[in-house]
């Protein structure tokens, strides 16, 4: 294994050649495993990789660290107003805590100076090719890989290196999903993805119709019910909307409380509802729909302003839209409204273009991959996903641990094979497994994760790994 | 690492739901004249003791060796905030908040009882490396030998009161009376809780990164008996680099360049990876 401190780049002079399958040259990076993407979740795979002794070359798009994160990027889903929805103790890495002077919730410009002290305070910059985007991956005899890499944008020629393994940690939240609606193509106000809102001056002065109650519909409306004309807010359904304080401290703070003291689900729903209702008080008194499911069964949405925005009449909540037509929309309760500014708050899907679906389990190519702790795909033991999990707390501690976990699979292939095999037995036995209670099922909800069942199945998968060292 | 629990604990909800209540914390630093690319030193002082007591000698020397030096006092310490309530827990967060702070991933180096917070600070932490010094490791053998060594002070410690450190515990009779004296007089107290977890706390748990580690000490050291030191060594899998003569201050004593000049001439080789 090459210590730590070696210099993570391909160097062509000491490599030695060997050619693809259709005869291209290939340069063989030896033990070194390739990261893609050097955002939260491909930082903590450079550094976990690293300080467990592996060379790592790490492939980024674009011109800096954070990806997501990083307003500069031009996939960043990130506008001027982004907090984070869980308090720091969920968010931070758990070996790199973020300052007390900070807030509870800190906001996105914060985030990214994090992750850049993060990059430079284990000097992970060495490992990373920025303006590098990975075109394909494809797995070679012995369970390695070979990359292909090219300048940013399609210039200059393709290049080709063999790892002994792969990070895929590309991030979820820059493909947009766009609903069709019918007469869509018709309406002649202004449409747009919530990826492009960047700024509440987009909706100043402006009549905005708002669809979609994930974290960032709420902020949006929140947004346009300061600045806009008119606010509609359109839900398929009715949420929770909890309060990102309770009972004076930040509300996952409390909520974990109750975990870690074991309390069951159904108690710590019945205390949520309780709660709210004390608080918050009847949704449905403000004309929101009631919630058609129990609390934890939809991903969290902690938003205080929105009720309160409600209760200000800033913003009209609307069910679902039915149809677009030229002057404006039609609901499903047959009401008609003019919005001049649509903004779908709709999501984001996973997209791995570099990667043959049927490698990570998605034969009928529905974006939907089977894997186990949404991290390792069955028959492929060199390869994990970074940070495909949509948990009701902060992402980044668990994309710690999938990498120190996969840094520790990759350590015991070298010095205790059969304990690989046992967790490549496990791997294949529990791939599509759930780490939540019951959840609604849709496209956002498939990679749903409790933060607690999921970190717990991973302490078990370090435990088995590490077991009888 | 044979007496060290070797799980890693991935579930840690009573730091996620109870966080470490931030207070003003004294940090004091000697910056080298030029920057050689060495890592960050942080000093981390034992209970009675704050940043001051490196900021004597230990930080400039490492400072004119090239090493950007930084002490912290621990809350309720020296400069830092008052914490009476602190516990073993709120001064570990001190440690890892300064060290993360750093532009580079720092040199852990603690002091008696600073030595165990730095323990398990290094499992909150991924330090470069870490230095125990005179490493008081807690247990009932510290409370037996201070106890044998200084029963007035100890004794009230034992029952919830203060511990109060004598100067013979702590220096060589090589050190002017008058300098053993005025150090003294600085000795803070520690909290009440954080007193009784070094008597009984738990164990730490694996240091995130495997660091090399280095354990020195005096055989004639009265707060840390030399088997105590041993066992500290062993549990790192190494032997105690010994500086005969000296008292526990290693840092105050008359001979402080010894120590200091160890350690950094153990980094300076790079240690690897235990």
């Amino acid at each position: 294994m090459p210590p730590s401190t070696e210099h993570g780049r391909p160097d062509p002079e000491t490599t030695t050649l060997a050619l693809s399958r259709d005869g291209r040259p290939v340069s063989d990076r030896g033990d070194t495993v390739c990261v893609i993407g050097a955002g939260a979740s491909g930082l903590t795979a450079i550094k976990n990789l690293t300080e467990h002794g592996f060379g790592v070359d790490c492939y980024e798009r674009e011109t800096g660290v954070g990806g997501a994160w990083n307003w500069r990027h031009d996939r960043s889903p990130v506008y001027a107003s982004t907090h984070l929805i869980s308090s720091r103790p969920f968010t931070q890495f758990p070996d790199f805590p973020m300052p007390d002077s900070w807030p509870d919730y800190p906001h996105h410009s914060q985030l990214l100076s994090y992750f850049e002290r993060y990059a430079d305070h284990f000097d992970l910059r060495r490992h990373i090719w920025f303006g590098t985007e990975v075109v394909r991956v494809e797995p070679v005899a012995d369970d390695r890989w070979d990359v292909t890499t090219r300048s940013t944008g399609g210039y200059g020629p393709e290049r080709t290196s063999r790892y002994a393994a792969v990070v895929v940690a590309n991030g979820h939240n820059w493909s947009p999903k766009l609903p069709s609606y019918e007469g869509l193509a018709e309406y002649r106000g202004e449409v747009m993805h919530a990826s492009s809102y960047k700024d509440p001056a987009q909706l100043r002065g402006k009549r905005v119709l708002v669809v979609g109650a994930g974290n960032t519909g709420c902020d949006i409306a929140v947004e346009a019910a300061q600045q806009a004309s008119r606010c509609w807010h359109s839900t398929r359904r009715g949420y929770w909307y909890a309060p990102k304080y309770v009972l004076g401290r930040p509300a996952d703070q409390v909520n974990d409380l109750l975990l870690m003291l074991r309390v069951p689900l159904r108690l710590r729903q019945w205390l949520y509802h309780r709660t709210l209702r004390l608080t918050v008080g009847d949704l449905t008194r403000f004309g929101l729909p009631k919630p058609d499911h129990r609390v934890y069964e939809t991903h969290p949405i902690a938003n205080s302003q929105l009720v309160y925005y409600v209760g200000h009449g800033r913003i009209a909540p609307v069910p679902d839209v039915a149809r677009f037509h030229g002057g404006g929309v039609t609901l499903t309760d047959g009401r008609e409204i003019d919005p001049e500014l649509v903004v779908f708050a709709t999501g984001y899907l996973p997209r791995f273009e570099f990667l043959d679906p049927k490698v990570l389990g998605d034969s009928d190519a529905s974006g939907r991959p089977r894997l186990w702790l949404n991290a390792f795909a069955p028959g492929y033991p060199t390869l994990a996903v970074a940070g495909l999990l949509q948990p009701d707390s902060g992402v980044f501690t668990l994309s710690h641990w999938q990498t120190v976990l996969f840094a520790r699979l990759l350590q015991a292939r070298l010095a205790r094979p059969q304990r690989a095999a046992a967790f490549a037995s496990r791997v294949e036995a529990g791939a599509g497994e759930r780490y939540s209670g019951k959840v609604k099922d849709s496209s956002r909800h498939w990679f749903e994760v409790g933060h607690a069942d999921y970190l717990r199945a991973v302490q078990r998968a370090l435990d088995e790994l590490e077991a009888g060292r | 690492m044979s007496a060290t629990n070797e799980r890693v604990r991935i579930l840690r909800g009573r730091e996620w739901a109870r966080p470490v209540r931030p207070v003003r914390r004294e940090v004091l630093g000697a910056a080298p004249e030029l920057e050689e690319g060495r890592p960050p030193l942080l000093f981390v002082p034992g209970f009675g003791h704050g940043a001051w007591a490196f900021a004597e000698h230990w930080l400039e020397h490492a400072a004119s060796r090239g090493f950007p030096a930084y002490a912290v006092s621990l809350r309720g310490h020296g400069g830092s905030e008052r914490a009476p309530e602190a516990t073993l827990r709120a001064y570990t967060h001190d440690v890892v908040q300064v060290a993360a702070g750093l532009p580079r991933q720092a040199v852990l180096v603690g002091h008696g009882a600073g030595a165990l917070v730095v323990s398990h600070a290094m499992a909150r932490y991924p330090a470069r490396a870490a230095v125990l010094a005179a490493p008081v490791m807690g247990g009932w053998s510290t409370a037996a030998t201070a106890l044998r060594r200084n029963p007035v002070g100890t004794l009230p410690a034992l029952v919830g009161g203060p511990l109060k450190l004598h100067r013979r515990q702590l220096f060589s009779r090589e050190l002017p009376d008058a300098d053993a004296r005025r150090y003294a007089a600085q000795l803070g107290r520690v909290a009440r809780r954080a007193q009784w977890q070094l008597l009984a706390g738990r164990e730490a748990e694996p240091a995130v990164g495997r660091p090399p580690v280095l354990v020195l000490g005096s055989p004639d050291d009265r707060v840390v008996p030399p088997a105590a030191l041993a066992r500290a060594a062993r549990r790192y899998g190494s032997a105690p680099l010994l500086f005969p003569g000296m008292g526990h201050d290693l840092m105050l004593d008359a001979r402080w360049r010894e120590p200091i000049d160890a350690i950094l001439d153990w980094l300076v080789k790079e240690p690897q990876r235990a």
